[in-house]
């Protein structure tokens, strides 16, 4: 039965409806220690000294370190995966990232010593005796006023705190067509520092084998190789043989989880030390402090339209926050993964971005779901419009006149990337028909008989996913390629293990790959297993983000098995006393064409596993086949949302009271699993736009927003009921001509919230919202121009 | 302090000795190694560590496990029977109400604890019940149609099957 | 947290014994702000005594004119009680937006007044409706119990027992929640009684207050008209990255209307 297409149920949800999931801090080796870390309570600070005798002699501690000691061991400093070069050829600041603090603390969370202890509670009690001696200095927490001259300087290494100045795209052009413009509208706009919150806190255990000289990572890791090769490599320079790194269950990621992290780094090179397992586990505070926000830029932007609303030309000038060290793939965040996408869904035909990189005393900043193209779309999408309420024009026609037309693929845009596919006229349609965009005034009028301003937003996105190929991201400045691997296993009995180096940690990968293998196979999903997670049993893979599963891991997969029918298919052959070229394999059966002589999968495995009538002299025993594949471009999944907001004209709250998403994925393998990345993307984007944002205090750069008392996590009752719908056009350059679905939620849904709150609010000219749009803002905002309409 | 405990744990009796600062969910997950409940924040907002203590909903994170001596404790672990998923279990599963699977514990307990109170809540009622059970991957729309097919189930009626699912 | 002895006396004379014996000992009644307040290490107790064996303590009576509520009920308790729902409607409806359900099946409405957390619920109602603290000691009128941020009159040792709540004409609470907490950004409880108006506000200052400029305007006129050019001086009033003291200010005169036009 063909299962591509279908809404299967989850595999991997029995365990985790009856708790029996293994998480990292589920896990418990024998005779485990825990680990405190001990933090920087200060944005900066000179280290004069840390004295640890005290802790050392506190109940239960067996070891207390600093960072002087793991750099005295000739442990390395946490890398970074990718370099960008600024405007004049220079390659960016690279500051030195040390595990623990040696002379001087960044940011609040800075890590600065280990306590190791017989349990947490005595380690916890023993690093209240760490004496630390700080010499404060002033810390520079505004990514704006950093740059300014004489602000506190993070890193030595980056003078005025500039990591890069990078630009892409024709200035000489963009320009020439902002003096033949009819009209340039321009905004300002910020876009709020996030924290991801995955649910699970991220741990790690050590864990160290005296006998083999082995170490094991248990660790919260979207990408399991990933960390194997940074920590071994750089950090702690263990050969790949001797260290295996394992993800189990992951709690969600978000981006969170990819980056190589000082505390994996800390318990297994303390594992080696102790010659016992230590166990790290983040509280939900310690998180706030030390996982990668996401986000936070600042951004000068300007359209230049003709008469008939056509872009001429967009420019660009963000400045982009990276927090006090480089995060592992920071650099490429606000610059290929925000730069490129610029164009969005329109044929803009001259595109300049420009994009300084800033240290600042706070948390690293890195990849957060959507990663560089949420923070593009909502440029783009609230430039649009802007443009459309300047020009008097209703924001769907505005879109529809600039829309890239179907017929246009391959398209290539003035941003460096080829777009293969997409509608998005017949995208916006679909979405517009859903939310019944043609009644929406009588609705507003509705709304401001209750005392509520009500509105509507339209944001389209694209995005750029299944990062790669090599070659490409190679020459933009990524230091690993960006290929997935995948090994398709058929049992002597024809049941099928799947070993993929992507990831899973809530996408349901052991359904939706299952049933690839399944329908290809003709076999039932129960007889496919997918192993993925551990280095010591999957190859050499780059992991899950970057919506990539199933666009790179799952192609992987398919080129696997068909290396796996190629093969079987000779054997069949040698089996029916045929020629290979007349087998063809359907319906999990090798048949002669045209004739009822077959053989099962099941019974070819068998033979290429009990060799006795085998073709031995042209083919090897066994049916085991590796693919690694590197796609030929990106994917482009796009969309367009609608959101439908009320105000509260008294109080400034908000409500969510529509919301319309159509999408386009290209072919959707598990319509369940895509409808929840959908939601899940969607409450992260309303979250943006509506809750969340980092609040430092600018002085002390304290984080204000530390924990779920002060930072607003979507809840249930702030969110509406999605109505979803697809419109699909394939990837041409992928067998599945699957686009992946990720992250689009993330990535349209700000802009369309932002862009309904500023339509509620036209009746009093208002032109624009910062995020998080909380209640106070809205009111003030209310305020603010309900003066001058009462005076006139 | 050490002091030995005594109580009910999805049926059995068990005995520990704990401290008196020992969490309840310390002693569920590491002593009595009961890892389906979850610490996901220390604020006692997430509610990822939501179990029944005599039959009521607690955060198992703001609750002694002194203070659980003597009492009844139900936790994931003992909402199926067998092999056979709890009607609410097998509505989670039915509306793939969940991803990571990091926050479910929590939210079924949560939702047991719901339907319990009020048998045939309305959308609204389940939204506003779930406001100390965070959820970061599912944006809790298949949370709530879960909870809204599992109570149904529960009071006799059939599976509404929103998504068509089948079994696999 | 630090370790600390438990203690779970069944009689008050055993509490007094206990506290008496150790300087340095706190009182656990839900645990709901206490627990979290240890695991942050904020405290340092060297004895918890537990409060939940003294069944004396927890239920509710009609008292006639009043509901008398024992200081170890539960939220939740509150929140479905029939003897609540009937007799003061808008308090069950209170209890209904204290924390989560989680939460309100373990915190205790005495818990909450003694702790007198500034965004709490319960001492809008119990000022509101113009309640009486019952101690061990003594009783004490809700206008002069709440005395200032996490602060009552009550004495180290001196435990409440109960609260006495009057039957209310009408009443009704408004609460503008942070979206982050949950917890009152501003919340107002208006009463009508046989005695007046009661407006009382929490939240929005360090300590629950009554506004009588709106309770003289509603007792002369009960609608949300009679209030509406009131406005509430910001002058002390809290502030912090949720919300400015003006727009704190602004906010108690749109929850006071609302839960005068609530009163039905």
């Amino acid at each position: 039965m063909a299962t591509i297409g279908t809404p299967v149920r989850r595999r991997e949800d029995f365990r985790f409806l009856t708790g029996g999931g293994t998480y990292t801090d589920d896990i418990n080796r024998p005779g485990q220690l825990y680990a405190y870390i001990l933090r920087s309570q200060h944005a900066h600070a000179r280290i004069g000294g840390i004295d640890t005798a005290p802790a050392q002699r506190s109940s239960g501690v067996v070891a207390v370190y600093t960072g002087q000691d793991m750099t005295a061991d000739g442990v390395g400093g946490l890398p970074c995966g990718w370099q960008i070069h600024s405007k004049d050829g220079s390659p960016m600041a690279e500051p030195p990232h040390p595990v623990l603090a040696v002379d001087r603390v960044r940011y609040v969370g800075d890590p600065v010593a280990v306590v190791i202890a017989d349990t947490l509670a005595l380690a916890r009690d023993a690093a209240e005796l760490v004496n630390v001696n700080y010499a404060e200095e002033p810390a520079a927490i505004d990514p704006v006023a950093a740059l300014q001259p004489g602000a506190p300087q993070v890193n030595s290494e980056a003078s005025g705190n500039l990591c890069y100045d990078w630009q892409l795209g024709d200035l000489a052009a963009v320009e020439s067509a902002f003096a033949k413009a009819t009209r340039i509208v321009r905004l300002d706009l910020a876009n709020n520092r996030l924290v991801p919150n995955a649910m699970e806190p991220r741990a790690a255990i050590g864990e160290f084998n005296r006998a083999t000289g082995e170490y094991t990572l248990y660790t919260t890791s979207q990408n399991p190789h990933v960390i194997r090769l940074l920590m071994g490599a750089f950090v702690l320079h263990i050969p790949e043989a001797r260290l295996r790194v394992v993800a189990p269950d992951v709690g969600g990621g978000f981006g969170s989880k990819i980056y190589h992290y000082p505390e994996e780094a800390i318990v297994t090179w303390a594992a080696g030390k102790v010659h016992r397992p230590v166990k790290w586990t983040a509280e939900r505070s310690e998180s706030f402090i030390s996982d990668a926000h996401g986000r936070d830029h600042v951004t000068h932007v300007e359209l230049a339209l003709d008469a008939q609303g056509k872009f001429l030309a967009l420019k660009v000038s963000t400045v982009a926050n990276l927090g006090a060290y480089l995060s592992t793939f920071a650099p490429a965040i606000p610059t290929y993964l925000y730069g490129t996408l610029l164009a969005g869904t329109y044929t803009t035909p001259a595109i300049y971005c420009e994009t300084k990189a800033v240290f600042t005393n706070t948390v690293p900043i890195d990849a957060y779901r959507g990663a560089g193209r949420p923070e593009a779309t909502f440029v783009l999408e609230r430039i649009v419009d802007l443009a459309a309420d300047e020009i008097g024009m209703d924001p769907a026609e505005l879109r529809r006149r600039n829309f890239i037309p179907k017929d246009a693929y391959p398209y290539q845009t003035p941003v460096a990337l080829q777009y293969d596919s997409g509608d998005y006229a017949a995208t916006l349609e679909l979405a517009l028909k859903a939310a019944d965009y043609q009644g929406f005034e009588s609705r507003r009028r509705e709304a401001m008989g209750r005392g509520k301003l009500r509105g509507i937003g339209i944001a389209t996105y694209i995005e750029a996913c299944g990062i790669a190929p090599s070659a490409v991201v190679g020459s933009l400045g990524a230091r690993a390629g960006l290929y997935e691997s995948a090994e398709v296993r058929v049992h002597p009995t024809g049941s099928v293990s799947v070993l993929t180096g992507t990831h899973s940690h809530g996408q349901g990968h052991e359904t939706t790959f299952s049933q690839l293998v399944a329908d290809t196979f003709g076999i039932p999903i129960d007889n496919v297993e997918i192993v993925h997670g551990d280095t010591d049993k999957i190859p050499y893979g780059m992991g899950t983000y970057g919506s990539r599963s199933i666009a790179v891991g799952g192609t992987a997969i398919v080129k696997a098995m068909d290396k796996v029918i190629a093969k079987g298919r000779k054997i069949a052959a040698h089996l029916l006393e045929a020629a290979e070229a007349d087998v063809e394999f359907k319906d999990g059966k090798f048949t002669v064409a045209g004739t009822d002589r077959s053989r099962t999968l099941g019974e070819v495995a068998l033979t290429a596993y009990v060799p006795h009538n085998y073709p031995i002299d042209e083919l090897e025993p066994g049916l085991d086949e590796t693919a690694f594949y590197d796609p030929k471009n990106f994917t482009f999944p796009s969309g367009a949302y609608i959101a439908e907001v009320e105000i509260d004209l008294e109080t400034g709250q908000v409500a969510v009271v529509n919301f319309t998403a159509s999408d386009d994925f290209g072919r959707i393998i598990n319509p369940l699993i895509v409808a929840g990345q959908v939601h899940g993307g969607l409450a992260q984007g309303i979250g943006q736009a509506l809750l969340e944002g980092c609040v430092y205090d600018k002085a002390s750069g304290q984080l204000l927003t530390g924990s779920y008392n002060d930072y607003a996590m979507p809840r249930a009752d702030d969110l509406p009921t999605f109505a979803l719908s697809t419109n699909t056009t394939l990837c041409t350059h992928n067998p599945l001509g699957v686009k992946g679905c990720g992250e689009a939620g993330a990535i349209g849904a700000p802009a369309a919230i932002t862009n309904a709150l500023v339509d509620a609010l036209k009746p009093l000219g208002v032109r624009h919202l910062d995020m998080p749009a909380t209640s106070e803002k809205l009111w003030r905002t209310i305020q603010q121009h309900r003066a001058p309409i009462a005076a006139e | 302090m050490q002091k030995t405990v005594s109580l009910t744990v999805n049926g059995k009796p068990v005995s520990a000795t704990v401290e008196g600062r020992t969490l309840l969910v310390q002693l569920l997950r590491e002593q009595l190694g009961l890892t389906g409940t979850h610490v996901g924040c220390d604020t006692s907002q997430c509610g990822a560590c939501v179990v029944h203590v005599d039959g009521e909903a607690v955060k198992a994170c703001t609750l002694l496990a002194v203070q659980a001596d003597g009492h009844s404790v139900l936790t994931i672990e003992g909402v199926a029977t067998g092999d056979t998923l709890h009607p609410m279990q097998e509505a989670f599963r039915n509306n793939h109400a969940l991803q990571c699977g990091f926050c479910t514990p929590g939210m079924v307990m949560s939702a047991l604890d719901l339907v319990k109170n009020n048998p045939n809540p309305t959308e609204r009622e389940i939204r506003e019940y779930l406001e100390g059970n965070l959820c970061r991957c599912t944006g809790y729309h298949n949370i709530v149609l879960a909870i809204a097919e599992g109570a149904a189930v529960m009071r006799g009626e059939p599976a509404p099957n929103v998504y068509g699912t089948a079994a696999e | 947290m630090y370790e600390f002895n438990y203690h779970q006396p069944t009689s008050l004379d055993e509490v007094a014994r206990l506290l008496g014996a150790n300087e340095e000992a706190k009182i656990v009644a839900g645990g709901m702000t206490l627990v979290p307040t240890l695991k942050f290490r904020l405290a340092k107790p060297s004895d918890l005594v537990d409060l939940v064996g003294i069944s004396s303590l927890r239920g509710i009576t009609d008292a006639g004119d009043a509901l008398v509520i024992g200081a170890m009920t539960r939220h939740a308790e509150v929140e479905r009680s029939p003897l609540v729902k009937q007799g003061i409607p808008a308090l069950a409806a209170l209890a209904h937006v204290i924390g989560d359900p989680a939460v309100r099946n373990r915190g205790t409405i005495g818990g909450s007044i003694s702790n007198n957390d500034p965004a709490a619920d319960y001492p809008a109602a119990v000022v509101g409706l113009g309640g009486t603290v019952q101690t061990t000691r003594r009783e004490i009128a809700a206008d002069n119990f709440f005395t200032g941020m996490f602060e009552t009159a009550l004495d180290r040792t001196e435990i409440v027992t109960a609260v006495r709540l009057p039957k209310p004409q009408a009443a009704c609470y408004m609460k503008f929640k942070n979206p982050a907490s949950r917890y009152a950004i501003v919340g107002v409880f208006v009463a009508r009684t046989g005695g007046g108006v009661r407006v009382a506000v929490t939240g929005a200052g360090p300590c629950v207050f009554r506004v009588p400029e709106m309770e003289a305007a509603l007792a002369r006129s009960f609608t949300p008209d009679a209030i509406k050019d009131i406005a509430i001086p910001q002058d002390g009033l809290n502030s912090d990255i949720h919300a400015s003291a003006e727009y704190r200010a602004h906010l108690v005169g749109v929850m006071a209307r609302r839960a005068v036009a609530g009163c039905g």
